[in-house]
C-alpha cells in the first residue's frame, strides 16, 4: 500500500464504497482499454455526406446561432472579404491577429491596404481579431480555435467582433473528428492548453430568458471559409 | 451552506404570496420547455443518445477510482495539481491558501454550484479577498444577497425592473439619467462594469461540467463567455469540481454533451464548450500561470454502490426543475438548500441528511415528467420514494401521516373488509356529490378541498367494476 497521502486516502474511500480492490485485472483491463480505443458512441447521422454537403450543413447550423459566414476563393482574397465585412458594419479598419502562418501569410497590405494590422494576444482596447480555425464542426455549426501563439485564447473572447478564417478542407462533420485531428497533430492523450468550441457569437438570457447578445465575449462572429 | 429545508412548508407559503416571484416564475415553463422539445425533434438520436449517456455514466461510477488516478496523473503531466478534499471546510481551506499563495486580493468567478456548496464567496471574504460573480444571473443575485433559485439560470425569480434597481443603487458611478429599461442596456452595463474585473482579479474560479480521465481535461460550457475570461486573464485558474464530473473520453464526453445543451437551454450546442489542460505553455502570450483542480467529494462517495448512485450521474441541466410542476409553483429558494426542484429533492438528503432534507422527497405529484426529461435517464421519483421509505423507517414521518398509513395497511392486508370499505366510500361520496358529481367539502380531507373540489366517485369501485364486466 502507498503511503497515506490526501490522495491515497480519497481513492480508498471510493473503493471502500465501491467495494472493489485497485489491483483487480478485470477492472483495470476495461479501463485500460476504453481510455486506449477511441471508440465513437453513437454518432448522429446529420453530417454524413460529402464535403458540399458538410460546408452547407456547417453554414446552416452557423447561421442560425447569428454566426455570419463568408466565401472567398483563395487566401488571397481574405484581407478585402475582412476589410469589406467591417466597412458594412461600420467597424474600425483595424485588427489583431496571432503568429498563425496562414494568417500571416495573407496579402494584408495588397488585399486591405487601409486596415491596421497588428500582431499578438488581444489587447483590452482591441475592437476587431481574426484566428485561423483548426476546424469547423457541421452538426452544430461549432468552431475549434487551439491555444498557443499562433492564435491567443484572448482573441477569441476580448474584442467585440471575432473573425475566424477557416480551410474549407477543415470543415469536418462531428465533434469525434475533431478529436482524431487533434491527436495526430498533438499526440494520443495530449491537448493543447486550451481547445475552444465556439457556436455563435456570446449571449445569455439572464434577463427574464430574453436573450442577448454580447454578454460578456464577442458581439459578432463571423467566419470566412477559403476554398473552392 | 445553511439549509432552510426543514422550514419547507413556511418556505413554500412565502413563496405563494411572493408576487414578484409568481411573475418572474409564470415566465419558466413556456420557454424551456418548448426550446427542449424542438431540440429534440431535430435530432432523431436523442433518445439513443441518453441511453448511451446514462450507460457512460455507469460505466464510469463502477470504475471511479481508476479513472480518477488517470485523470490525475493526466492533470500532473500537463503541468497542473491537484487538490483532494473530503470535506466543504478542507475544500475552503485549499482554496484560501491558494489565493493567500498568489497575493490575491480580487477573485473573478464562473458560474460554480459547488461553490456554492461550500460557500466559497464567504470564506474568501472573511480571507479580505474581494469574489466577483461574472456570470451574469450570479453577478445579479450576488447584489441582491441572494441564492441561485435554479442551477443553470440562477436569477430566473427577479425581475428585469428588479435588475434596473439592483444596478441603479451599486453602479452609483455611473449617470443617473441613464436609460436602463430594456435587457439589452442591462447587459451592456453589466458587460462594462465585469470588464474592468477581469483585468484586475489575480485568480479565476470556475466549475466544471466535465473532468475527461484520458487527456487530465477540464471542461466548462457556457454562453456568456465570462467563464473563459475567468479562466484566461488571471494570474492562476482554480477549478472546483465534484468526483462524479469525471468521463473516460473525448467520444464520450461528446455524446453527453450531445444531450446537455439540448435538455437545457434547447441549443445544439452551448455557445462556449471550453477544454482546458493544465496552465500557461512556453511561448504562450495568455493563459493562466498556474491550473488547480480541487477535486471535492462532500458526501458523494457514500452515494456510490447505494440505490442513490443514479443521482451521480446528473450533469446539472435543469430540465427537471423547468418540467417540475411544484418548481414552476414555488421556485427554487424554498426547497432551502443549493438544489432546487426534482434532482434537489433527490440529492439534498444524501448530502445534509433526511432528517433535515425529509420534506422535499415528499414535494412532489408524481408525475414522472423529470424522469421522462432527464437526459441522464435518472429515475428521479423512484428515488423520490426510497427517501419516503427510509423516512418511514427511521421514524421521521410525522405522527398523523404514520398512523393513516398504518389504518390504510391494515385494510389493505384485509381484501374483502378493504372492499367493504371502499364500496361503502364510494357510494356514499357518489351520494353526497349529487349530480353536480364534485364535493366541495369532505369529513377529515378539509385540507384538501380549501382549495379545490373533490371529484366525486363513479359510485363502484374499479375492482368491482372489473368483476362485474367479467374480466
Amino acid at each position: 500500500m502507498s503511503a497515506s497521502t490526501p490522495k491515497a486516502e480519497f481513492i480508498a474511500r471510493l473503493r471502500r464504497s465501491l467495494k472493489v480492490s485497485g489491483e483487480d485485472e478485470t477492472r483495470k483491463g476495461a479501463v485500460a482499454a476504453r481510455l486506449a480505443a477511441h471508440a465513437p458512441n453513437l454518432v448522429p447521422r446529420r453530417a454524413e455526406g460529402d464535403a458540399a454537403h458538410r460546408e452547407k450543413l456547417f453554414i446552416e447550423q452557423a447561421t442560425a446561432v447569428q454566426t455570419s459566414v463568408d466565401k472567398v476563393k483563395s487566401a488571397a482574397d481574405v484581407p478585402a472579404a475582412i476589410a469589406d465585412y467591417l466597412r458594412r458594419h461600420n467597424l474600425p479598419q483595424a485588427l489583431r491577429h496571432g503568429a498563425d502562418p496562414l494568417i500571416k501569410k495573407l496579402p494584408w497590405k495588397k488585399g486591405a491596404p487601409s486596415l491596421e494590422v497588428k500582431e499578438g494576444r488581444a489587447d483590452p482596447a482591441d475592437e476587431v481579431s481574426v484566428a485561423h480555425g483548426f476546424a469547423g464542426v457541421a452538426e452544430t455549426g461549432t468552431l475549434i480555435l487551439c491555444s498557443g501563439p499562433d492564435n491567443p485564447t484572448t482573441l477569441n473572447f476580448l474584442p467585440e467582433t471575432h473573425i475566424v478564417v477557416l480551410e474549407a478542407g477543415d470543415v469536418v462533420g462531428t465533434y469525434e473528428e475533431v478529436w482524431t485531428r487533434l491527436r495526430e497533430k498533438f499526440g494520443e492523450g495530449q491537448m493543447p492548453r486550451t481547445v475552444n468550441m465556439i457556436t455563435g457569437p456570446s449571449r445569455t438570457g439572464d434577463i427574464e430568458q430574453t436573450i442577448e447578445l454580447g454578454a460578456h465575449g464577442p458581439k459578432r462572429l463571423h467566419v470566412v471559409i477559403v476554398g473552392k | 451552506m445553511d439549509t432552510t429545508s426543514p422550514r419547507f412548508p413556511a418556505n413554500v407559503r412565502e413563496a405563494f404570496s411572493d408576487q414578484q416571484l409568481q411573475r418572474a416564475l409564470s415566465k419558466v415553463p413556456h420557454g424551456f420547455i418548448k426550446k427542449r422539445a424542438d431540440a429534440r425533434d431535430r435530432l432523431p438520436e436523442f433518445d439513443q443518445l441518453r441511453d448511451q449517456a446514462r450507460d457512460i455514466k455507469n460505466h464510469t461510477l463502477a470504475h471511479l477510482d481508476l479513472y480518477l488516478e488517470h485523470y490525475v496523473d493526466k492533470v500532473e503531466a500537463a503541468g497542473g495539481r491537484v487538490h483532494f478534499c473530503t470535506s466543504a471546510d478542507e475544500a475552503r481551506a485549499t482554496i484560501i491558501d491558494l489565493c493567500k499563495g498568489l497575493d490575491a486580493s480580487t477573485v473573478t468567478k464562473g458560474k460554480t454550484m459547488i461553490g456554492e456548496e461550500i460557500d466559497i464567496n464567504e470564506a474568501l471574504e472573511a480571507a479580505g479577498i474581494t469574489p466577483v460573480e461574472t456570470d451574469l444571473g450570479e453577478y445579479i443575485i450576488q447584489l441582491r444577497h441572494e441564492r441561485p433559485s435554479h442551477i443553470i439560470a440562477p436569477a430566473v425569480h427577479v425581475n428585469k425592473d428588479q435588475v434596473e434597481a439592483d444596478f441603479r443603487r451599486v453602479h452609483s458611478h455611473l449617470p443617473p439619467d441613464r436609460v436602463l429599461e430594456e435587457a439589452s442596456s442591462l447587459v451592456n452595463e453589466a458587460r462594462q462594469v465585469l470588464r474592468e474585473k477581469y483585468l484586475a482579479a489575480d485568480v479565476g474560479i470556475t466549475g466544471a461540467n466535465f473532468l475527461i480521465a484520458e487527456t487530465g481535461t477540464s471542461i466548462i460550457v457556457t454562453n456568456e463567455g465570462n467563464g473563459d475570461l475567468t479562466q484566461t486573464l488571471p494570474k492562476a485558474h482554480i477549478v472546483l469540481a465534484t468526483i462524479e464530473k469525471l468521463v473516460p473520453t473525448l467520444e464520450d464526453v461528446s455524446t453527453i454533451l450531445r444531450v446537455l445543451a439540448r435538455s437545457a437551454t434547447g441549443q445544439e450546442f452551448s455557445s462556449y464548450t471550453t477544454l482546458s489542460t493544465g496552465p500557461r505553455r512556453s511561448g504562450d502570450p495568455d493563459g493562466p500561470g498556474e491550473y488547480h483542480v480541487v477535486i471535492l467529494d462532500n458526501g458523494r462517495s457514500r452515494m456510490l454502490d447505494t440505490p442513490f448512485q443514479h443521482m451521480l450521474r446528473c450533469i446539472r441541466c435543469g430540465a427537471c426543475l423547468n418540467h417540475c410542476p411544484v418548481y414552476q409553483a414555488i421556485g427554487g429558494h424554498a426547497y432551502g438548500w443549493v438544489y432546487p426542484g426534482p434532482m434537489g429533492s433527490v440529492l439534498t438528503p444524501s448530502l445534509i441528511g433526511i432528517d433535515k432534507a425529509g420534506h422535499l422527497p415528499n414535494a412532489s405529484t408524481f408525475c414522472g415528467r423529470c424522469e421522462e426529461v432527464c437526459p441522464m435517464r435518472i429515475p428521479l421519483p423512484s428515488m423520490m420514494r426510497h427517501w419516503r421509505e427510509r423516512q418511514f423507517e427511521r421514524h421521521l414521518t410525522p405522527q398523523t401521516v404514520r398512523w393513516g398509513l398504518g389504518v390504510w395497511g391494515f385494510f389493505a392486508r384485509r381484501p374483502p373488509l378493504y372492499r367493504l370499505l371502499t364500496g361503502i366510500g364510494a357510494r356514499a361520496l357518489k351520494t353526497m356529490a349529487g349530480k353536480r358529481g364534485r364535493l366541495n367539502s369532505v369529513p377529515m380531507a378539509g385540507g384538501w378541498t380549501k382549495h379545490r373540489d373533490l371529484p366525486a366517485p363513479a359510485g363502484k369501485t374499479f375492482m368491482a367494476q372489473w368483476k362485474a364486466r367479467g374480466r
